[in-house]
């Protein structure tokens, strides 16, 4: 039983950092229809940030801080750069073109820095456990859990308080409209990548910690993962890449932890294999978007 | 204040609107009017912004304003109520009310005139949390007008609003455009609702395949019989 919770608290953890990431990816997806692949380089941007901050001796708080802002700079400035131009054309364009930011980043880093792993120390206590009744707790999952639910409070406030995060929500149903009223256009996609950079920073900080390292290709795996996040709970849903990202983490944990040792080789092929089984039963995604009316 | 020079709208091979010229003046309704296909919501889209003309020129208030966004031509008092309302449906009825007054500099004269449209539409007031989806047709369309009057617009833009709505609807909204006239906005109204159209307009335009068929007087164009066999016949 005390398996299963601690199994629980992981998948909690696990589906939140998916779910913090699919959220970015469906924030931006659900104004300007782009699937950004390079969402997981805005990870590893931050990752960067906060190994150089480290280890220019700068306080672990100020580091942290400081990749997340990294993070909401480098997404901004990859839609100024690469998507701006490319505004309106056809999905597979964008694709491609998001596909060739991930792999210029990639390879900066491999290039100008290692392609290796480089560590990053965090404090001891980070690494440590609690005992809560009989449960023994990683105290990074509890940091997660926090950070995660916090996020996930944050990002409802802007979208529901504030005129251009209303905005936002309005544009995922009719853009056109949205400018009729006077809103740029310009500063709505940019608040929607701005969101997207930090919730990738957010979830860098978290990914970081637990792996103790940064590396060129940290941000590829888990990027798919919310991918498959996003289109499980519906595509441009926000409240189903919440779900499709706790989903993805569940199956995951759950699978690693209960799977017999024969087929634990089979983990991804089972987990994808549950993932199109829940997509054939609900082909728009759990909690699918709601706009209809798109010219 | 508004005049519309040669426009020539064309989408690829298709003309649209095919060198049309025309002027509204200040505090007047002017009519719209034709069959579907005749090029009457592409002139108004092209004038709000959506759409840049192929050629012509549209000015207002005497500055040239063709091809700028239509952002940009809100600020400047440019108001549009889309044709099929387009209300945000998921938003609550407030934040439709809310982002119509985004070109607002300060947050009390946005909160004032959104208390004005809450006064003057008081199904939205008791409706102001429901989803915006939730109205029936006529409230929705009753919200597409406040959404675009939330910005105080000197020249409102109207694209079949008594589209699909009940007779006793068509007649509020009718009674709203005339009054909303007489407070002083200038207002620009494609109708498919001839009679009542011309009932309260200064000018009316007949449109067909693209070209101006017949302009005149709002009793003028009411009295001709060709414009019904115009309206009929494209």
């Amino acid at each position: 039983m005390d398996v299963f919770l601690q199994q629980c608290v992981n998948a909690i953890s696990l589906g939140g950092i998916y779910a913090l990431l699919a959220l970015g990816l469906a924030v931006v997806f659900s104004i300007v229809r782009l699937i950004n692949f390079a969402h997981g380089e805005v990870m590893t941007v931050a990752g960067y940030a906060i190994w150089f901050a480290l280890l220019s001796s700068v306080p672990v708080a100020a580091a942290i801080l400081l990749g997340v802002v990294v993070a909401m700079l480098a997404s901004v400035a990859m839609e100024r750069i690469a998507f701006r131009a490319m505004r309106g054309a056809n999905v597979t364009s964008l694709l491609i073109t998001s596909f060739a930011v991930s792999e210029i980043i990639k390879v900066f880093f491999q290039n100008g820095i290692t392609a290796r792993p480089v560590p990053i120390v965090l404090p001891a206590w980070m690494s440590g456990t609690v005992n809560i009744g009989f449960l023994t707790i990683s105290v990074m999952s509890i940091i997660s859990i926090t950070v995660v639910i916090l996020s996930l409070i944050a990002l409802t406030l802007v979208l529901t308080r504030t005129t251009l995060g209303v905005a936002m929500r309005a544009a995922a149903e009719d853009f056109p409209v949205v400018r009729l009223v006077g809103i740029k256009a310009n500063h709505v996609v940019a608040l929607a990548f701005a969101i997207s950079g930090v919730l990738a920073g957010v979830t860098a900080v978290l990914w970081v910690a637990q792996r103790g390292s940064v590396d060129p290709l940290m941000g590829a795996a888990p990027v798919l993962k919310a991918f498959i996040a996003t289109v499980l709970g519906g595509l441009g849903s926000l409240s189903g890449a919440v779900a499709g990202g706790f989903a993805v983490g569940i199956v995951e944990v759950f699978l690693q932890g209960y799977l017999p040792e024969s087929v634990a080789p089979y983990r991804e092929a089972i987990s994808l294999s549950i993932i199109i089984a829940i997509l054939v039963a609900r082909p728009d995604g759990l909690l699918p978007a709601q706009n209809v009316n798109r010219s | 204040m508004l005049a519309v020079e040669n426009l020539v709208m064309r989408y690829g091979p298709v003309e649209a609107v095919r060198g049309i010229s025309f002027n509204v003046g200040q505090g007047e309704i002017v009519a719209l009017l034709g069959a579907n296909g005749a090029g009457k919501s592409t002139t108004l889209a092209s004038i709000a912004g959506l759409l840049k003309p192929t050629s012509g020129t549209i000015t207002y208030n005497g500055r040239p304003v063709s091809g700028l966004p239509p952002e940009t031509l809100s600020r400047q008092g440019v108001s549009l109520v889309p044709e099929g309302r387009r209300i945000f449906s998921s938003l609550s009825v407030a934040e439709n009310l809310w982002l119509g007054g985004a070109s607002h500099a300060n947050a009390d004269d946005r909160r004032a005139r959104q208390n004005e449209m809450e006064e003057r539409f008081p199904i939205l007031r008791e409706r102001t949390r429901q989803k915006a989806g939730l109205l029936s047709g006529g409230e929705q369309q009753m919200l597409s007008i406040a959404r675009a009057l939330m910005s105080k617009p000197k020249l409102l833009l109207l694209d079949e609003p008594s589209l699909g709505l009940a007779p006793q609807m068509v007649e509020r909204v009718f009674d709203l455009i005339a009054s909303l006239r007489d407070e002083g906005i200038t207002i620009l109204l494609v109708e498919q609702n001839v009679p009542m159209s011309l009932a309260i307009a200064d000018h009316g335009i007949v449109l067909a395949n693209g070209r101006i068929a017949i302009s005149g007087t709002g009793a003028e164009l009411a009295r001709d019989s060709k414009v019904s066999e115009t309206y009929l016949a494209a």
